[in-house]
């Protein structure tokens, strides 16, 4: 079919190929998304209150990961890993890496949420007797939820994307997949297209969803 | 661990790892003027009449931010190859980063322009101003005061775009530079620690930098 249509040496095993290096991109955003978050979180609600001397240095230190290309942090992290003798493969230290560059912009999606909730409506919780727990639950989360959320989906879409730097290590995800295939059929400008149709697919809706998420909110503010 | 860091032989090779970030600079600078010049031509299609302008200003928009960067340097390289039109890496990757940046500023510029009050460009116009010479001297100068700190991100993102010029064989950046003594001498972390601490200063520079600009050119 594919080849009376198209006249390309792509096969359908080809196809397999890319979809597996498709699910690995997947499997590397679910894994980075996951940690990053859990720590951005941890990390977001310390920076919002802990005190100067200790929001400083960590600030600092998230900034660096903000600062630097992550293709270099990737080679940093692999090469230290062999350093120090870690028998991590290449896609552990991929998702490690990414989770920790995910949390440190997830720390300031975090901050920025909670701050917007204004001191007065968290004092006004506090002094109708909740502790400082329920305060978090039942004032400051949902939100802080509403000017968060937009911003984390962003981020996730970022995640999404930033995978690809991961092949420079050895990863065979999406990517790295069809650089493979290309070097055998010698139709980059095809297979390409297949690659960035398939980012699309993936990045398009979510991109929509929080842009939509983002103007029915502001609706209502 | 039985490695021993060599920082003196990576230490050595700073001068040149100096002279790649200079081309770094260069690449991320160029992109951004042609990027925001190419974005600003984005922002005006997409409130187009022409149906076909706005779609173009769409699609780009929607592929320059919905693809990772690194496909559209692969994209511009190895893509635009087969239609024949062959790019060395330098201008692969600048291509590529204008692509993107322009397609992120669009975005940003379009929310500028919608920051700007319809009444400024009527009351130029009834001051005697060209279509042309209004957006020009009344609304693009008003819109750059709401979108500098925007403008400025996208300068640290272009600087750490650069970096990957590496995948189409670029050697004479500063990650090109640090490949290349890497691959020569397989001290890779110091040399990489190196470059990373240089990309660092460079964001900080570029920011410290548009912070002045910022204060020099909107004190008022």
């Amino acid at each position: 079919m594919m080849q009376t249509f198209f006249d390309t040496s792509l096969t359908l095993n080809d196809l397999r190929f890319m979809l597996k290096g498709a699910g690995v991109t997947i499997s590397i955003t679910f894994w980075a998304v996951l940690g990053g978050s859990i720590l951005g979180l941890l990390l977001g609600l310390g920076r919002a209150s802990a005190p100067w001397w200790l929001n400083g240095p960590i600030g600092f230190v998230l900034d660096i990961f903000r600062s630097v290309p992550l293709l270099i942090q990737f080679v940093l992290a692999n090469s230290f890993k062999s350093i120090i003798g870690l028998n991590w493969s290449a896609f552990t230290v991929g998702c490690v890496v990414l989770a920790i560059y995910t949390a440190s912009f997830c720390t300031e999606v975090v901050r920025a949420g909670i701050l917007a909730v204004p001191p007065t409506t968290r004092r006004a919780a506090r002094s109708l007797g909740m502790t400082w727990a329920q305060d978090l639950k039942e004032v400051v989360f949902p939100i802080a939820l509403r000017v968060a959320l937009p911003n984390w989906i962003g981020l996730t879409l970022g995640v999404m994307k930033d995978t690809a730097l991961i092949s420079w290590i050895g990863v065979v995800e999406l990517l790295r997949s069809s650089q493979i295939i290309v070097t055998r059929t010698q139709e980059p400008l095809f297979v390409l297209g297949i690659v960035g149709l398939a980012y699309f697919v993936l990045c398009f809706p979510i991109s929509r969803f929080g842009a939509r998420l983002e103007a029915r909110w502001r609706e209502n503010d | 661990m039985d490695y021993t860091f060599q920082w003196r032989a990576a230490f050595r090779a700073l001068p040149d790892m100096l002279w790649g970030a200079l081309v770094t600079l260069e690449v991320a600078l160029l992109s951004m003027v042609l990027g925001t010049f190419l974005a600003i031509l984005l922002a005006v299609a997409s409130g187009s009449r022409f149906r076909a302008l706005r779609a173009l200003s769409v699609s780009w928009v929607e592929l320059a931010r919905n693809t990772p960067a690194m496909f559209q340097i692969y994209m511009v390289y190895f893509g635009l190859g087969s239609l024949g039109i062959f790019l060395d890496s330098f201008l692969a990757l600048l291509a590529a980063i204008t692509f993107n940046n322009a397609g992120y500023l669009a975005e940003t510029f379009r929310g500028g322009l919608r920051a700007i009050p319809g009444t400024q460009m009527r009351a130029a116009r009834s001051l005697g101003m060209g279509q042309f010479q209004a957006f020009r001297l009344i609304v693009l100068p008003q819109m750059f005061r709401v979108v500098f700190p925007p403008l400025t991100n996208q300068m640290v993102w272009a600087i750490l775009m650069t970096s990957l010029g590496v995948v189409v064989g670029l050697t004479n950046d500063l990650t090109g530079v640090t490949q290349d003594l890497n691959v020569r001498s397989f001290r890779t972390f110091e040399f990489f620690a190196i470059a990373a601490v240089l990309y660092y200063l460079m964001t900080k520079v570029v920011i410290g930098s548009a912070r002045l600009m910022a204060w020099r050119l909107f004190r008022h």
